[in-house]
């Protein structure tokens, strides 16, 4: 059955093939198996940040191929809570990708940031804790948690702070980023509507002379209705993306948890 | 030279083992179904079109003229669904005005394997036949490599599996029309619901010795919200590098201009589907 299958016997044994990978039979009796640790859970996250608030939202899909594992499975997570519903957490975590993963990951994260207020008497900073979880992800180089991470919190002024992270552990503070199957949908309206690119000043000049939208912090209000219309957006067009949208906003007040139902078809 | 032009064979396959990908095909990820009833057969299918993760389509057709009383409903490369149900339907009518007989589903059938079969597989057409003709009613799958099955319930696609446990647990003999509609249906929904292949709107085409009466967008559950939002942009935002104005009098040396007085002038011949 296997010799049926593997190739087409014309090709291979014509001399005058010329490609440098011609179709082989696989050598009798040996069969390659392989392990393969990782899977794509699909789903998106997105996180944007304002003059005293970060928000981290993601849908709350899963998938393995076609099919949907569960249309409630958390990708945004309080890190440094006091116990396992998360209350008196500071540090907000997105993570989307291998699910597996992302879980262990946010486990070592909130692991790591709880000894730290044991041993030092005071809350991780979320610079500090931006860092640590770069080392985590880059302690892993050759066998890396496969997440595209985002960490969201407040800074020591009492400013929004967003890292996000590649799964190695390169990461870099920015005011917005998607993040996840649907990214490549949602990262260019973001850079348009929060960033302002591609959008001048109207007659502010001619030609070239026109000067650029100002880039001002949106009020969050417009922030929320933003990440409500990217994950509708983005459930319209990307199979994996849909059933939920849970958002996690961080203020000076605490952790507020919204959620709002996405199609689910 | 009648049929498929291969002189781009060998470069595309040298291409190909330097590692150039194949070019991505639009594919009716799909849920399609079919369903006798008392007095005739009923198909329905979803309206999503995919290509990888991304929906290329949310609104598409895959429902199929074949003849006045034959539908067929169409799974896989939505270009070979297309233009193999065109085919058969062209060839067909032939057929039907040379015999002076109204055509046959065990013809069309017969006639999608041979041309499917002939193509080894590489035509990705998995189809759902279904018609009355002076014979009774039919209902067939037709798989992309010529092999054939007559059911009394079917179901395609990469949803198949969803919409057969419908089928499955509550299909029963001599249904009346209003049921197989419903079971069809329920099974088309299935597959929306649980298969990320399928989604959107449910269109049914029901057919009976009478008629076949093609029903679009049966059940529309997946409307999109309205957005939170508004994205007009202020007049002057985007950038003007360049503007160069084009008389009429320098156009009409190339092309006829008609002049239009007003809207109502303008013919829409199909309105386009666009979110607000």
């Amino acid at each position: 059955m296997a010799s049926l299958l593997s190739s087409n016997p014309t090709l291979a044994s014509n001399p005058s093939y010329s490609f440098s990978q011609a179709p082989q039979n696989a050598a009798a009796g040996n069969r390659e198996h392989a392990f393969y640790p990782y899977t794509d859970n699909g789903g998106s996250t997105l996180g944007i940040t304002g003059n005293d608030f970060a928000i981290l939202a993601g849908d709350t899909r899963s998938t393995s191929g076609y099919s949907i594992n569960t249309r409630y499975s958390p990708k945004v997570f309080r890190i440094g809570g006091d116990d396992e519903t998360g209350e008196g957490a500071h540090i907000i975590l997105s993570v989307v990708g291998y699910a597996a993963d992302g879980t262990a990951l946010k486990e070592r994260l909130n692991a790591i940031v709880k000894m730290y207020k044991y041993q030092h008497g005071k809350r991780m900073s979320v610079k500090a804790c931006a860092q640590r979880l770069a080392t985590i992800l880059y302690g892993k180089r050759f066998f890396p948690y496969y997440v595209t991470a985002i960490l969201g919190g407040l800074d020591e002024d009492g400013k929004g702070a967003l890292y996000s992270y590649d799964p190695v552990g390169s990461y870099e503070r920015e005011q917005c980023r998607a993040a996840g199957a649907a990214a490549s949908l949602i990262m260019p309206f973001l850079d348009n509507q929060v960033n302002f690119k591609n959008q001048y000043s109207p007659g502010s000049g001619v030609g070239h002379d026109l000067e650029a939208r100002q880039v001002t912090p949106l009020p969050f209000h417009e922030v929320e209705q933003l990440v409500r219309d990217a994950f509708t957006s983005a459930t319209e067009r990307h199979i994996e993306v849909g059933d939920g949208l849970q958002m996690l906003v961080i203020t000076k007040d605490g952790i507020e948890e919204k959620y709002f139902p996405l199609k689910r078809d | 030279m009648p049929g498929f032009d291969f002189s781009n064979y060998n470069r595309n396959a040298a291409l190909h083992a330097q590692g150039v990908p194949l070019p991505k095909a639009t594919s009716t990820g799909t849920t399609i179904v079919g369903c006798m009833f008392d007095g005739g057969v009923v198909i329905a299918a979803d309206t999503r079109a995919t290509s990888g993760p991304i929906v290329a389509d949310k609104n598409c057709e895959k429902l199929h003229y074949i003849a006045p009383q034959i539908w067929c409903a169409g799974a896989g490369t939505a270009a070979d669904t297309e233009f193999t149900t065109a085919i058969i339907s062209s060839n067909l009518e032939l057929h039907a005005l040379s015999t002076g007989r109204k055509p046959r589903v065990v013809t069309c059938m017969t006639m999608l394997k041979q041309h499917l079969f002939r193509y080894q597989g590489h035509i990705g057409a998995y189809l759902v036949v279904a018609g009355v003709d002076p014979t009774g009613v039919g209902l067939y799958t037709v798989h992309a490599h010529g092999s054939t099955d007559k059911l009394p319930y079917v179901t395609m696609g990469s949803g198949s599996l969803a919409a057969m446990a419908i089928f499955e647990t509550q299909w029963k003999q001599k249904m009346t029309r209003e049921e197989a509609i419903k079971l069809a249906s329920d099974a088309i929904q299935a597959g929306i619901f649980n298969d990320l292949g399928s989604g959107s709107n449910v269109d049914v085409c029901v057919i009976t010795e009478e008629k076949a009466s093609l029903m679009r967008n049966y059940i529309r559950p997946n409307q999109r919200e309205v957005k939170q939002k508004d994205y007009k942009f202020k007049r002057g935002t985007t950038a003007v590098l360049n503007e160069k104005v084009i008389t009429r009098e320098e156009i009409s040396k190339y092309v006829t201009v008609h002049e239009l007085s007003s809207d109502d002038d303008v013919v829409v011949v199909e309105k386009m589907d666009i979110d607000a």
